[in-house]
């Protein structure tokens, strides 16, 4: 049973010069996590937006835990937790004044408010900062407790708005633990993100949008092999790359690739990991020291270029151009 | 709608608990006007000529309490925009809460504020020779009017917060509104030295009628001006109550509307 559901969604700015949205539709199963993957400026925001019934679609559907959204946004706003990309909290206040204000505006009694407060604090390593004002926390400790206020009512369906854009990689290696954990007590959550590992690491599902549209979905691994299997690389000094190459469209039966920059000779294989100590034999007694070698499976940036001619902007650029010059 | 007022309450009280949690805000939103009560009585004082018994203090009062109120406006506005600004009303649409609740509770706040602020000034009016005349239920009904202004004014702050969401640009908006509303009206000086144009718009502006009105409720019989025989300054209570029920008719349904379809 889907637990969100949008049907082509049309969405427009500025008298329809903008199409936001240009007939989305996706769904997320109860219980499952969706990623919705894309750059800056695809519809990502103006999809959350409208499923947490904060923007009116100009044509289209939308459905939470099978409520209309634009019909019942009331009701539908009693069963979601929405985590905003800015942390909404109020940032004069401490953490424990603003749980227990969001308590209270979920209408709990004054004692459970506290009580709830305490709890979410104490479970997202916020206690000792909690009488502290929000301003004093720390990027990662903001996003925590802007989490935390989402989560006062155990709703049945969470929306995450990019909730690790902006995070140094110790904040977000904390917010992915905190979201895995949610997702353990099965939570239905629709994640927006423009990392892709980030995707990988929580989706079970992945839907690629740009240009307002879903230009691709499934899981990880099914739109990593849209993109092509498993490759084998290896790394050798100058002088043995002419043999290197060899063995490896021997072993693999496919014509290698040659990347001269940085020595490295690759080629899709199929056998996997028979493959690789096939190439490590015939390097061996060709007396070749390879200085890397290994199997690279598609990350997902490749599935993005793949798909949409053009890497995820800015920010995710950065992490991608990284894992490419450090490969294993 | 069960909870509308216990929801407003909620974020009346974030209000209050802000200006707990850094009281500056506080001290100087009331030392603002109590500087405005001196420098107005020191340095405007001796150069006005009024034949009002008891000096141009008795004057200047009534006008420095409206210009004061009318500042709400602007406030209200400010503070509405940066919980645009920072995704806080976007949260607070997610919720299950009244659609009114969370402008409805910022007037509140504002308005605990205002009297707060009005009895700052009122003090320091005495300590410098203000000295209403016309008895306690006659006086208790002059701040009970400014409230009141107050109060209506602040929905529209509701309105320009906003509609205009950027909190620097409302600011400007704020004092583009309150300064000439405030300054082209019998506040200060006498409106019978503008020129003819301006003397019409003086005696029709709200905040002449205001003050008008609360000179006429704090024993005063010198409206500072309004030398045309024009309805509003012969009759400064019912114009004042009449611009404050337009306020609130106008912009209550306007500005929750407003809320209610606002997004960045």
């Amino acid at each position: 049973m889907n637990s969100v559901s949008a049907d082509h969604l049309v969405k427009t700015y500025n008298k329809g010069s903008v199409r936001a949205l240009d007939d989305l539709s996706l769904e997320v199963a109860e219980g499952t996590v969706l990623s919705v993957l894309g750059p800056n400026g695809a519809g990502k925001t103006t999809t959350v937006r409208i499923l947490a019934t904060l923007l009116k679609p100009d044509s289209g559907k939308a459905h939470v835990a099978g409520i209309d959204v634009i019909k019942h946004p009331d009701k539908v706003r009693e069963l979601i937790g929405l985590s905003g990309q800015y942390a909404a909290v109020d940032e004069t206040l401490t953490g424990w004044d603003n749980l227990v204000m969001f308590g209270r505006l979920y209408h709990l009694g004054r004692q459970q408010s506290i009580d709830r407060a305490n709890e979410l604090l104490e479970r997202f390593s916020l206690t000792d900062s909690a009488r502290r004002p929000i301003k004093t926390y720390s990027g990662g400790m903001r996003r925590r407790l802007d989490l935390a206020a989402s989560l006062i009512v155990k709703p049945k369906v969470l929306f995450l708005d990019e909730p690790t854009t902006g995070l140094d990689p110790r904040g977000r290696m904390e917010m992915w633990g905190v979201i895995e954990e949610l997702v353990k007590g099965g939570v239905t959550l629709l994640l927006t993100t423009q990392y892709l590992e980030e995707a990988d690491q929580l989706a079970d599902e992945i839907a690629v949008i740009d240009h307002g549209k879903v230009i691709a979905r499934g899981t990880s691994d099914a739109l990593k092999s849209q993109v092509g299997g498993e490759r084998l690389e290896v790394t050798v000094e100058a002088a043995q790359i002419a043999e290197t190459t060899k063995i490896i469209e021997r072993v693999s039966g496919n014509t290698a690739h040659l990347d001269s920059a940085i020595r490295t000779i690759s080629a899709p294989v199929s056998t996997g990991a028979k493959a690789l100590m096939d190439v490590l034999r015939a390097l061996d007694e060709a007396q070749i020291h390879p200085s890397d070698i290994g199997l690279k499976r598609p990350s997902l940036d490749d599935v993005f270029m793949a798909l949409t001619g053009h890497v995820a902007e800015e920010e995710a650029s950065e992490p991608v151009r990284k894992k490419r010059g450090g490969k294993k | 709608m069960k909870y509308a007022m216990s929801d407003a309450i909620t974020i009346t009280k974030r209000q209050l608990l802000q200006l707990a949690r850094i009281p500056e805000v506080l001290v100087f939103s009331t030392i603002q006007p109590v500087m405005f009560v001196l420098l107005f009585r020191f340095v405007f004082g001796g150069s006005i000529a009024t034949n009002q018994p008891g000096g141009y203090v008795q004057l200047l009062m009534p006008g420095i309490f409206v210009q004061t109120v009318a500042f709400t406006l602007a406030s209200t506005a400010i503070g509405l925009a940066e919980d645009m600004k920072k995704g806080l009303i976007d949260r607070f649409r997610s919720l299950p809460i009244s659609r009114g609740a969370v402008v409805i509770g910022r007037t509140f706040g504002d308005a605990l504020l205002n009297i707060l602020v009005l009895t700052v000034m009122a003090t320091a009016g005495f300590a410098v020779g203000w000295r209403p005349t016309s008895g306690a239920p006659k006086i208790f009904a002059a701040f009970l009017f400014l409230f009141m202004f107050g109060y209506a004014l602040s929905w529209i702050g509701i309105y320009v917060g906003l509609a205009v969401k950027e909190a620097r640009t409302v600011q400007s908006v704020g004092f583009l509104v309150t300064f000439p509303l405030t300054f082209l009206s019998n506040a200060f000086a006498p409106t019978t030295g503008m020129p003819r144009l301006l003397q019409y718009f003086a005696e029709w502006n709200p905040v002449s009628t205001m003050v008008a009105a609360c000179r006429q409720l704090f024993g005063l019989k010198n409206q500072f001006g309004a030398t045309a025989n024009s309805w509003p300054s012969q009759h400064p209570l019912e114009t004042s109550l009449m611009y404050m029920v337009l306020l609130m008719v106008i912009f209550i349904p306007l500005s929750i509307r407003k809320y209610k379809n606002t997004s960045n």
